[in-house]
């Protein structure tokens, strides 16, 4: 699950993570009153005004109603609303939203942080994340911060610090030493970067997080360390040990038939293609989506109905494949191991009866247990749709529907 | 010899008298497997499908000789199933539970290491050996007797290749269901020298998907080996977009390595027989054993 900027900032400095202040506003005039806030807060004359969505690319990113970017400076208190205003209710294209962008409910009014002093701001990145061949969190740091770390990776790979944390003990005093001096700091700073990411590490074990990134890490001319932005993403299958947390997730940003899905304990995932699929199984739906490509079609989802599919999560999920218009035909392809296919063509029968008119093209494809049972279920039950048996067979049906 | 699991083995199954455990303990009992006991702790001295409750795996171990444990354990309780069956000496723990938190699994999975203990999964079907042995929720009448190996990470894409390989007239010695977790016990590498050494193994289908590195580490393997075995291999998520999960809390195109076209190309420089479709993953077998 992802959160936004100023949820995770929250959640950083419950764990005494140094991080930009800001407050959160919803409409302009709350933006001008967190501003002054903010200013009575700590003293900043400067403001950033930084759109919530959960995507990044945000600074470089337009607003297509009225062509600000998504993070702009406002120099004096007056500048925030408006800046506010032309940010909040547009929609922000970035190159991580595609073109349709995405609408910002929320901006964040940060103080700013790259005051003028004893020595030149500099700005570094940090993340944590699950190395999945070795089976531990490594941290990554990078003296290249506030650049995209995959363009960093892959041209400049020595500059990309890794340590990996023995999952017995837990990160150790040497391993963050060692990345602040690798990052070069010295003195205060270096201190500060330590004690950074300790707490930046504590933070990351006890939310149960799958990816944190901090990009980027600042620091300051008085030499704080201070997070500017933050990327934080939770397991999903760790939020029941974290009410909290789960209450943090923004169902705005989710797409609504993702959302509906949900509900039924489907796991949906909408696609731009005209060929719908319901599957049970994430391999095999995957497989399907590859079948339908290669029958001349474009998957339009990846539907997986699970392994306690009955008649009424069946239903939910036709419903859900025939919200987007630019289906022109679906493939369900059921191999029934505990789902028996006999429950999964009782659903589909039911759903088409239900649903009614229905005039797309259908193909069922079930195998496996009571595969005979279900067959017969589809066949009396006097409705249009084709039913297939062999994986290829379903291949064939799919390319005569599109052609 | 078949591998992981036979008709000797002798199976416990961990959260045995819930409703997952019961329905497929006696699944496996029907099919054959030498289903031992069970433990619910809380539930120790009582009987269930005939079979004894223990309290611990220990007990279990102790009365029963298991040597073999299902995990049907609810998510949050899984990851300590796997380590008390391990502390207990159980040999092969097949975790089925789907939806535990991946920092339990690192911590699960690291208690595991140096100890004479084989994970399969989390979140996987479990594994099969046709005629002798079901230690999974597979339906068993698909996986037919034979001599190919299947490893996969995926559960009803394995019924589906076991189905083709049975219709093109061959069989399946072992499939192992390795599960589609990013941090799962026995990598795919792992699972595919099984049933490389195995001597009633004539062929690997080996059946992966988007995320992580463990299909081209597998690949690399199998040409170490001099392509000792034909092995046919297909790749799930050829369309999934990056940066999207599917399904598995595994598979996510992250990096350029995770995608299916770069997993396709390296096992097919590996010498991999790759298909493109999953419809043709028994024919294309049949075709390589003839030769």
């Amino acid at each position: 699950m992802n959160i936004h900027e100023y949820q995770a900032k929250e959640l950083l400095k419950g764990y005494g993570v140094k991080i930009q202040e800001g407050i959160v506003a919803n409409t302009p005039e709350e933006a001008t009153q967190a501003a002054k806030k903010l200013n009575e807060q700590t003293g900043t004359s400067w403001y950033v005004v930084k759109a919530q969505i959960h995507a990044g690319g945000r600074g470089k990113g337009k607003i297509q109603e009225t062509g600000s970017n998504g993070v702009v400076l406002a120099k004096s208190l007056d500048e925030v609303g408006p800046k506010a205003e032309a940010i909040l209710g547009g929609t922000l294209v970035t190159h991580q939203t595609g073109a349709e962008g995405k609408k910002v409910n929320k901006v964040l009014i940060a103080q700013d942080v790259y005051y003028p002093g004893d020595s030149e701001p500099k700005e570094y990145y940090l993340s944590i994340l699950l190395d999945r061949a070795k089976g531990c969190n490594v941290i990554m740091a990078s003296t290249e911060g506030g650049m995209d770390i995959e363009a960093v990776a892959e041209e400049t790979p020595e500059k990309i610090i890794k340590e990996w944390i023995d999952p017995r003990v837990g990160l150790q005093g040497f391993q963050s030493r060692k990345v602040a001096f690798q990052l070069g700091l010295e003195g205060q700073a270096f201190k500060e970067m330590v004690k950074f990411i300790h707490a930046l590490y504590k933070a990351y074990e006890d939310s149960d997080a799958s990816q944190f990134e901090i990009n980027p890490v600042l620091k300051t001319s008085d030499n704080q360390i201070l997070a500017v932005d933050a990327k934080v993403n939770l397991d999903d299958n760790g939020l029941f040990r974290h009410k909290d947390l789960a209450e943090l997730r923004d169902i705005t940003e989710e797409d609504p038939a993702e959302v509906e899905a949900g509900k039924y304990g489907l796991s949906y995932v909408k696609l731009d293609g005209n060929v719908g699929c319901m599957v049970n199984g994430a391999g095999l739906a995957m497989a399907t989506m590859d079948i339908i490509k290669l029958s001349g079609g474009e998957p339009a989802n990846f539907l997986d109905v699970g392994g306690t599919a009955n008649a009424e999560t069946v239903e939910a999920g036709f419903r859900i494949i025939m919200q987007d218009p630019n289906v022109k035909a679906i493939l369900i392809n059921i191999f029934g191991g505990i789902v028996r296919c006999d429950r999964v063509a009782n659903g589909v029968v039911e759903a088409y009866k239900k649903i009614g008119n229905i005039n797309i093209p259908i193909i069922v494809r079930l195998q496996g247990t009571n595969a005979e049972e279900a067959a017969q279920i589809i066949n009396e039950s006097g409705l249009a749709v084709e039913s297939a048996i062999l994986l290829k067979d379903a291949a064939a049906k799919v390319q005569q529907a599109l052609a | 010899m078949s591998v992981l699991v036979n008709k000797d083995s002798k199976v416990i199954v961990q959260g045995f008298t819930g409703s997952e455990g019961t329905f497929h303990a006696g699944q496996m009992i029907e099919y054959g497997t030498n289903v031992v006991g069970g433990v619910t702790p809380g539930k120790g001295g009582q009987s269930h499908l005939d079979r004894p409750v223990f309290n611990t795996v220990a007990d279990a171990v102790k009365e029963t000789g298991a040597d073999v444990s299902i995990i049907f354990v609810p998510p949050a309780f899984a990851a300590d199933a796997i380590m008390e069956a391990a502390d207990a000496g159980i040999k092969v723990i097949i975790a089925i539970t789907e939806g535990i938190p991946v920092k339990d699994m690192v911590v699960a999975k690291e208690y595991l290491k140096g100890k004479d203990v084989t994970l399969i999964g989390p979140n996987c079907p479990g594994v099969i050996t046709p005629e002798e042995a079901k230690v999974g929720i597979m339906p068993g009448f698909v996986f037919k007797k034979g001599r190919v190996g299947l490893v996969s990470k995926s559960g009803t894409l394995t019924y589906e290749a076991a189905d083709q390989l049975a219709k093109a007239g061959l069989g399946i010695s072992t499939a192992i269901g390795i599960g589609g977790d990013p941090i799962i016990g026995t990598p795919t590498k792992n699972a595919v020298q099984l049933l490389m050494e195995d001597d009633e193994t004539d062929a690997i289908v080996m059946i992966g998907e988007i995320g992580g590195n463990y299909e081209a580490q597998a690949a690399e393997y199998i040409k170490s080996t001099g392509n000792k075995k034909p092995v046919v291999g297909f790749i799930a998520g050829q369309t999934a977009p990056p940066g999207r999960r599917m399904g598995h809390a595994g598979a996510i195109i992250g990096g350029a390595e995770d995608t299916a076209e770069a997993k396709m190309r390296i096992m097919a420089e590996c010498g991999i027989h790759v298909v493109k479709s999953p419809a043709d993953i028994g024919e294309t077998m049949a075709k390589v054993l003839k030769g």
